[in-house]
Order: C-alpha cells, then sequence, then structure tokens
C-alpha cells in the first residue's frame, strides 16, 4: 500500500538555511509512519535528487529527528541567495516536487 | 518598549540593527533610541555596540589560516575581501552580558547571533547557557513553535535551573510537543546540532513534555557545548543597478511560444548593443505560471495555464544602462513576431505605466565565513550613552557617531 505523502505529514516546508542551502523538512502525522520511513529508508539522496533533478552530490543525508517525527533533507543551492538570477531568496517554495510523491505505509 | 523597559526596570536588547547589522543600520536604531530618550526625558544608559570589522583584520586572519569556508559554501579569496561593501562580524552573548553588566537599560547591537539578543539576560544571571539559548532560540522566531504558527506575536519564556517553558501569548495559539519540537529544525541545517559563536547546540537529548494547561511546553536536556571561539563574517559587494519591468501574456500562441521568445528577445538585445561585452551585464526574463519559483529545478517548466506573468531583469554596471537594456528587452518582447500570431498589436499587458522601475543597487554575498578569534569581546567595543544628555556629551555622543 502506498499513499500521497500531502496525506501522511502535518509540514512539508523548505527554507534557506544559510545562503548555500536548502532545508527540507517533512513531519510526520504519525508515529508508525515515521517509523516505518525512517526504517526503509523511503525517502533518501537518490529520490530527492531525481525530483529535483540535481547530482546526488548536491543533495545531503537525509536526518530524522526523533522528537519531531521529522525528516531533514539539504540540498546545494543552484545559485547562492539573492545572487543576480535568484527565484527565491529565502528558499520558501521549494517544497513543490515532494508534493506528488507517494510512500508505503504500515 | 523602551519607555516601558525603563518604567519597569526590564532592559531592552536589540539586535542585529536594522537587520543586517552594520554601522548605518545601527546608526540609524541609535538615532531613534536617541529621540525617543530626549523626547520623554528618560533617564537611561545606552550601550552600544557595532559589530564592523575593518578589511586590514579579515585579510589578515585570512592570511593567517583563521579563516575557513561554512558547509557547501566556498573559500575566502583576498578579493572578496576588498570587494565588500561592509563587513561584519556576528557577536555571540559575551558582548551583550556584559553592557547589561555595567548598567545598560537599552543595548543597541549591531549583528548578532539572533539567539544572542534573549539569551544574554539569563547568562548574566547564571543560567544554564544551553537551556537559555534554546530557549532564545525559539522566542526569537515570535509564535513560529506555536499552532498555529505566527511571525507577528510573542511567546513567554520561563527559564528554571533545569528546564524551560514556553506558552503563546495569544490565547488563540498553543505549544505542542511536535509544535516545539520541530521548530528545532527550522532554518536549521542540522536539528541536533546547532552552531552558533563559541560552540553548539546539542539537542539530540532534548525532552518536550506538555505542561497540565494544554497549552505549554517543558522542554529539558539542551545542552551547550564549548568550542574554539570562533566568529561569523558577513560581507556584502554591490553587483550593480537593476531595472525591472513586470507584465503579464493571455494569449494562448504567445504562451505556446514563450520559450523561443525568451530565447529570441536575448538574442535581439545582445545584437543591439555590440559594444556592450555580453558578461557586464544580466538580462533576465522570469515567466511565472512556468517556471518562475524554481528555475531549472521545476519538474513542470512548461506553461500550462491560460496566462503567464512575465518579470524582465537588467543588471548593469550603471542605472542608465540598466534601464536601456530593460526598456529594449520589453518593447522588443511586446512586438516580438513569432509562429501563428494572431495579436499583431502586441504581446504584453502592462499594469504599469511607466512600466520599467528602478530597482536600484543590487548586492550579492562576498564573505560569509567563520573566523577563529581568541576573545570574544575583542571585536565589538561597547560604549555607553547615558541620558539626560550631560555636559561632554556631545562629545561621547560623537565618538560612538563614528560607527562608519
Amino acid at each position: 500500500m502506498t499513499a500521497p505523502l500531502t496525506e501522511l505529514a502535518d509540514v512539508i516546508r523548505s527554507k534557506n538555511a544559510g545562503p548555500y542551502e536548502i532545508t527540507i523538512d517533512i513531519i510526520f502525522t504519525a508515529q508508525d509512519q515515521y517509523d516505518l520511513v525512517k526504517r526503509q529508508r523511503a525517502i533518501n539522496r537518490d529520490m530527492v535528487a531525481e525530483l529535483y533533478r540535481m547530482p546526488v552530490d548536491d543533495v545531503s543525508e537525509p536526518i530524522f529527528y526523533d522528537p519531531a517525527r521529522a525528516v531533514k533533507i539539504n540540498l546545494r543551492r543552484p545559485l547562492v541567495s539573492g545572487n543576480v538570477g535568484e527565484r527565491d531568496v529565502y528558499g520558501a517554495q521549494q517544497h513543490g516536487p515532494l508534493l506528488t510523491v507517494r510512500l508505503p505505509t504500515p | 518598549m523602551i519607555a516601558a523597559g525603563r518604567r519597569l526596570g526590564i532592559p531592552v536588547v536589540i539586535g542585529s540593527a536594522g537587520g543586517a547589522g552594520a554601522a548605518p543600520h545601527l546608526t540609524w536604531l541609535r538615532d531613534i533610541v536617541d529621540e525617543i530618550a530626549t523626547e520623554r526625558a528618560l533617564r537611561l544608559r545606552v550601550a552600544v555596540i557595532p559589530a564592523d570589522i575593518d578589511h586590514d583584520t579579515v585579510l589578515r586572519a585570512l592570511q593567517a589560516g583563521r579563516i575557513s569556508a561554512v558547509p557547501r559554501g566556498p573559500e575566502l579569496t583576498a578579493e572578496d575581501v576588498r570587494a565588500s561593501v561592509h563587513l561584519v562580524a556576528q557577536m555571540g552573548t559575551a558582548p551583550l552580558v556584559a553592557a547589561l553588566r555595567n548598567g545598560a537599560d537599552v543595548v543597541l547591537a549591531g549583528r548578532a547571533y539572533d539567539p544572542a539578543v534573549f539569551a544574554a539576560l539569563p547568562l548574566l544571571h547564571g543560567f544554564d547557557e544551553g537551556l537559555a539559548l534554546h530557549m532564545s532560540k525559539i522566542l526569537e522566531c515570535a509564535a513560529i513553535a506555536a499552532l498555529p504558527g505566527s511571525g507577528s506575536d510573542c511567546m513567554l519564556g520561563t527559564l528554571r535551573r533545569d528546564h524551560f517553558v514556553l506558552e503563546p501569548l495569544d490565547p488563540a495559539r498553543r505549544c505542542t510537543p511536535t509544535s516545539v519540537a520541530a521548530h528545532t529544525l527550522y532554518e536549521k541545517s542540522d536539528p541536533s546540532r546547532l552552531p552558533g559563536p563559541g560552540g553548539y547546540l546539542d539537542l539530540s537529548g532534548c525532552v518536550f513534555t506538555p505542561e497540565d494547561d494544554g497549552r505549554s511546553v517543558r522542554v529539558s536536556g539542551s545542552r551547550h557545548v564549548a568550542q574554539p571561539f570562533a566568529v561569523k563574517l558577513e560581507g556584502a559587494r554591490l553587483r550593480g543597478y537593476r531595472t525591472v519591468s513586470v507584465a503579464g501574456a493571455r494569449d494562448p500562441v504567445f504562451i505556446r511560444e514563450i520559450g523561443s521568445i525568451v530565447q529570441g528577445v536575448r538574442d535581439r538585445v545582445a545584437d543591439n548593443f555590440p559594444d556592450i561585452p555580453a558578461d557586464s551585464y544580466e538580462l533576465l526574463v522570469r515567466v511565472y505560471g512556468a517556471d518562475g519559483c524554481m528555475g531549472a529545478l521545476e519538474p513542470a517548466p512548461q506553461a500550462a495555464g491560460h496566462e503567464v506573468g512575465i518579470v524582465i531583469e537588467a543588471v548593469a554596471d550603471s542605472q542608465d544602462l540598466a534601464d536601456t537594456l530593460c526598456g529594449f528587452a520589453r518593447s522588443t518582447m511586446l512586438h516580438f513576431g513569432y509562429p501563428g500570431r494572431l495579436s499583431t498589436a502586441g504581446n504584453l499587458a502592462f499594469p504599469y505605466s511607466p512600466s520599467d522601475f528602478h530597482a536600484g543597487a543590487v548586492y550579492e554575498w562576498s564573505v560569509y565565513h567563520l573566523m577563529e578569534n581568541d576573545d570574544p569581546l575583542a571585536l565589538f567595543p561597547i560604549s555607553y550613552l547615558d541620558y539626560p544628555e550631560q555636559p561632554g556629551y556631545a562629545d561621547r555622543r560623537a565618538r560612538t557617531g563614528d560607527l562608519s
């Protein structure tokens, strides 16, 4: 069984973490769903790199943070924040590709 | 806030002045406080702590190998330092605590670690650094750690010896263990290890417990781990001057052809200004409704709606040149011919007349690096202004006035 990530998470967001990185947070609603994703590494570098059409080296290993049922993924910014050509100075609207993801459910 | 703080005996600590925290921003902030203190005849001791760092100090540190890059950031070069219009170092809690210890009622800080502004008072009174900084990191984000989150009203933090409690001040909000735990993720690359001046916060052992009132949360287990002192340096370089033009398009054939039209406009600009080297300016056309927000990262870059928004932007060495390039690109796009065109009177809907705007000087990051520094106070000289004005005040004010 799989379900859309949008139905499994309370929060799916992106934001700058300094001018060189964008950090993505996914906070799951249910503990058993979070545990499954963490156990199976259902969210991983390869998958995120493909979603964002980025080299895998530009995606950091996901960090699982149990107290918040959260997984964090850091991306190299295609452009240093605010450089000429910028599209999202604060990186707050870079979460879109994740909204199409489906994940295995418990 | 300053008058109320004075009345109640609560110190007011403000930083980073004006957001960026360089000399002009601190002067601006000091002038506001000066006006309030004078107008209301307040008896006030104001500490002013600039965070500017001179180019030579940074260049010497660079030469001595005492400057390092941050993850995914570039190595620093001497050219980056020299090109910086302003350079600041991010102060930690030490200068703020020192100012409070010397009796400041108001502390005006240049660039400061955001949590330091809140943590200074509890640290003055000997509270645990890990708990004080963690609580401050949450308080500096207003009510974002509450449900529903908000950046526009505040939270109350109550710090005790071995824990702190957070309570939103707006009765419509509440904190939950998850909402508070989730905040440790916010704008940070690692939720368990948050680096700051002089060490890092280790939040891997934090426990978040609901209080009996159902809207407050108790946090314990936050630890501060001291490391050799380093400050973050920040600098900006002037990149040029920007002019923008905003338009919409509602024609389906135009929208279908938009990719080749944009390329055609860019080519026409390059053809028309052969004397201007192509690498001396930037001409950008953003198409909202296609890949406006994400650019190369956009998985669905084709415009699919019935209209698109277009932002044309030129950045050049002078505002005049940016105006010329943006204006030429805008008029070229307005009248550009494309296959299947029906609407031969013009391709763009402009909401404004005139259609182009000066966005002024454009700055980019030149420095965002760590500098080893043995003394957390040395880079941040504190001066004091005592109100009401005393004889000799003008001299002292002039001394603190010389911030730039």
